[in-house]
């Protein structure tokens, strides 16, 4: 009865939830290599979204108003809450966030290599936000329909806020290039060190990037990354020119014949330098994430002490309580 | 890492407003029910006053399995007559 | 949400109010509407300096408060200290608009005439005029540090605006207000983290003890009235710290007897020549922490943010 009949009829069906467009549910029979790719690639988007706090995060302390201030901080904390959202969805696959965060301490998953790239200015910050936030937009609005139905409700509230970021972003810069030269020099300079890191951002070229096919049949993912590359570019010349600035690339023209722009390739030694370690943030990130983790050891000690107390009834307050003969 | 510093896993409904069901929305870490709901609060209606919020342990809930051949569960996804949205509800139909 | 409209949401109706992201729903709500005239037996002056005492209390704090980002000892834990820096920024700049509104004087002269009243207030205004108490400015510390900070600061803050939102400045009444359901979640915060710490393990019982010794000195300074606090406490205007204490230190001994802690034995830290964070007279730490907020303000005064 059981053996490889059965274990083609589950496959099969399961494909056909899929094609159908139809969400893959938790507790659903899923083929091994779905699960391991999709807990691989929502763990490295959770970790992308809580090593990014630490580039923008960066500028906190220092905002030049108030108003800045606030938004800046309000962001930042909503990448902690997106990498939140994406852990519980890791959850359901059965993968403790511990785990996954045990992997990112010693370097055995990756993030998004954007981040290991240094914020110079405050105006990284409103470039973070127009093309940082911009591409991951790209990225994800697609994943709110990807074929995991937890993963794809987590992105449909991500997207909502990155819009949020990604506004404010723009918003900073367009007040910044309508201040002093100096301001407007400052803004140029972030969109030069940015803008290729940010194409990077949507992997290596299709022909080497030899798991898209599979994502794609199991609609994880739904466009390859030349596509969503190009997207980007296509959004964002326009964007640019009002804007005022010139995004540093000599190739980019607009291509009407195929009614997209061409650009240059971005400098692929270097984004696999930087995935492999050798960024200039990389040690640093990865460093700041472990001291973090170790120093707050005690509390979370503490606090789970507390809570097995309190399920005894050998916490303190409730020993006061019962001499007392007191009720909470 | 001890085992002790890791926090057991909550899942969270929220009723958005008055009038609604509680909703799953999702999980979180915390060591008790009274962080739970603050952590909860925080993350997931940040910002936002005025609804309710349940927290549950993850490993409190039984579920339905769809995947072992459920008889419980399987025929319902072909039967489309289960589902609400099979009935198609004229626009004038009030309180429906 | 389609492909084809990856940008669909920027401009979705109702997500253009950006203030609901960045300072909590419901406080531009509070404010319009609100009667703006200065009572008129009030001295403005009296008034603005008190403004700028609460404001700059809360400023410095939710400075310290932002540095727990992306630092803290869990990932909820980031998100909860973040909304704590975001309400008590919020009340700064409501408090420090209302200062330049009724004393425009108190507008630093350094400051640029395009940059707005609160930023010419909190990034031109030298040390020597910022008028937080000294507990506030101290250094972030461990965790422990924090928590007895936050208990001790939001029990005290809130003791104060529940009387302050009756204050017959009708700006300083629904700031006070609308910073009471803020401050009440605050101080439940600290509550329960100094239950955990204390209570928790002997070590963490051990950090918490020490976190309270290293900000109990500053305690007494926040019930020290001001000859400003005094008269306008007269009137009816503001509250005289003084009158919250025996309050505050019910909360406090409450908490601490639940936690297992003895309140510490630890004298005052001693004010200089008499002055202390009231009068302008800082621990040598408030000038870092300036040098940090203000420098990219300063270095581009023309700038626009
Ligand atoms: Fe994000
Ligand atoms: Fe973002």
């Amino acid at each position: 009865m059981t053996g490889e009949r059965e274990a083609d009829t589950l496959e099969r069906d399961f494909q056909h939830t899929v094609d159908a467009d139809q969400r893959i549910e938790p507790r659903d029979w899923m083929p091994d290599g779905y699960r391991r790719t999709l807990v691989r690639q929502i763990a490295q988007h959770a970790h992308s979204e809580i090593i990014g706090m630490q580039p923008e995060g960066n500028w906190i302390t220092r905002a030049p108003s108030l108003r800045r201030k606030a938004i800046l901080l309000a962001k930042v904390q909503d990448e902690a809450g997106h990498g939140l959202y994406l852990y519980a969805a890791t959850e359901t696959l059965g993968a403790a966030r511990e785990d996954l965060t045990q992997k990112l301490l010693v370097g055995k998953q990756k993030y998004s290599s954007i981040f290991n790239y240094p914020t110079l200015t405050f105006a990284d910050v409103g470039v973070i936000g127009w093309l940082v936030d911009g591409a991951a937009i790209c990225n994800q609005v697609p994943l709110c329909r990807t074929s995991y139905g937890p993963y794809a409700r987590a992105m449909i509230r991500i997207c909502k806020e990155e819009s949020f970021h990604q506004r404010q972003g723009y918003e900073l810069l367009m007040t910044m290039m309508g201040g002093t030269d100096e301001q407007r020099a400052m803004v140029q300079d972030a969109v030069n060190r940015w803008w290729w890191p940010s194409l990077m951002m949507f992997g290596p070229p299709d022909d080497a990037s030899p798991n898209t096919e599979q994502s794609m049949r199991w609609r994880i993912k739904r466009h390859t990354n030349d596509e969503l590359r190009q997207k980007f570019v296509d959004m964002t010349v326009p964007q640019a020119e009002k804007l005022g600035v010139t995004l540093p690339d000599p190739e980019l023209r607009w291509n009407a014949e195929r009614g997209h722009y061409d650009f240059g390739a971005p400098d692929w030694d270097e984004f696999w330098q930087v995935v492999k370690g050798n960024g200039p943030c990389n040690a640093q990130r990865v460093a700041h994430r472990n001291r973090a983790h170790e120093e707050g050891a005690w509390v979370r000690e503490a606090a789970a002490a507390y809570a097995e107390k309190r399920a005894r009834g050998l916490d303190r307050l409730a020993q006061q309580q019962l001499a007392t003969g007191g009720v909470a | 890492m001890s085992v002790k510093s890791s926090w057991p896993l909550w899942e969270v409904f929220v009723r958005g407003k008055r009038g609604l069901n509680h909703v799953h929305v999702g999980s979180l870490h915390a060591p008790d029910a009274e962080m739970a709901l603050r952590n909860a609060r925080d993350l997931y209606t940040r910002r936002n006053e005025g609804v309710s919020i349940w927290v549950v342990p993850a490993d409190a809930i039984t579920a339905s399995s769809p995947d072992e051949k459920d008889p419980f569960f399987a025929p319902s996804g072909d039967k489309v007559y289960r589902h609400p949205t099979f009935y198609a509800i004229p626009e004038d139909v009030p309180h429906l | 949400m389609s492909f084809d409209n990856a940008y669909e949401a920027l401009v979705e109706p109702g997500t253009t109010d950006e203030a609901h992201w960045a300072f909590g729903t419901g406080f531009a709500d509070q404010m319009t509407g609100v009667d703006r005239a200065v009572p008129s037996d009030a001295d403005a002056g009296n008034l603005a300096a008190y403004c700028l005492m609460l404001a700059d209390d809360a400023l410095v704090f939710s400075q310290r408060l932002s540095e727990w980002c992306a630092n803290s000892p869990e990932l909820e834990e980031d998100v909860a200290l973040a909304n704590i820096a975001l309400d008590l920024l919020g009340q700064a700049r409501l408090l420090l608009a209302r200062a330049a509104e009724v004393a425009p004087e108190v507008r630093p002269a350094a400051a640029p005439a395009h940059v707005p009243d609160e930023d010419a207030l909190a990034y031109f205004r030298d040390e020597r005029d910022f008028r937080n108490v000294r507990m506030v400015e101290q250094e972030i510390g461990d965790f422990a540090v924090t928590i007895a900070r936050l208990l001790l600061f939001s029990s005290w803050r809130l003791a104060l605006f529940q009387r302050l939102a009756t204050s017959r400045d009708p700006v300083l009444a629904a700031v006070a207000a609308k910073g009471c359901k803020e401050l009440a979640y605050h101080r439940d915060h600290a509550v329960q983290w100094t239950l955990r710490l204390g209570d928790g393990t002997d070590y963490s019982h051990e950090r918490m003890r020490a976190g309270l010794a290293r900000v109990w000195p500053f305690q007494p300074e926040l019930f020290t009235p001001t000859p400003v606090e005094l008269r306008l406490a007269e009137q009816g205007i503001a509250v005289d710290p003084a009158d919250v204490r025996s309050e505050v230190d019910n909360v406090v001994d409450t908490v601490f007897g639940a936690a297992g802690l003895e309140r510490p034995q630890l004298p005052e830290l001693s004010p200089v020549a008499g002055h202390a964070g009231r009068d302008g007279i800082h621990t040598e730490l408030m000038g870092y922490l300036l040098a940090e907020m203000q420098h990219l303000a300063r270095s581009h005064p023309q700038a626009v943010w």
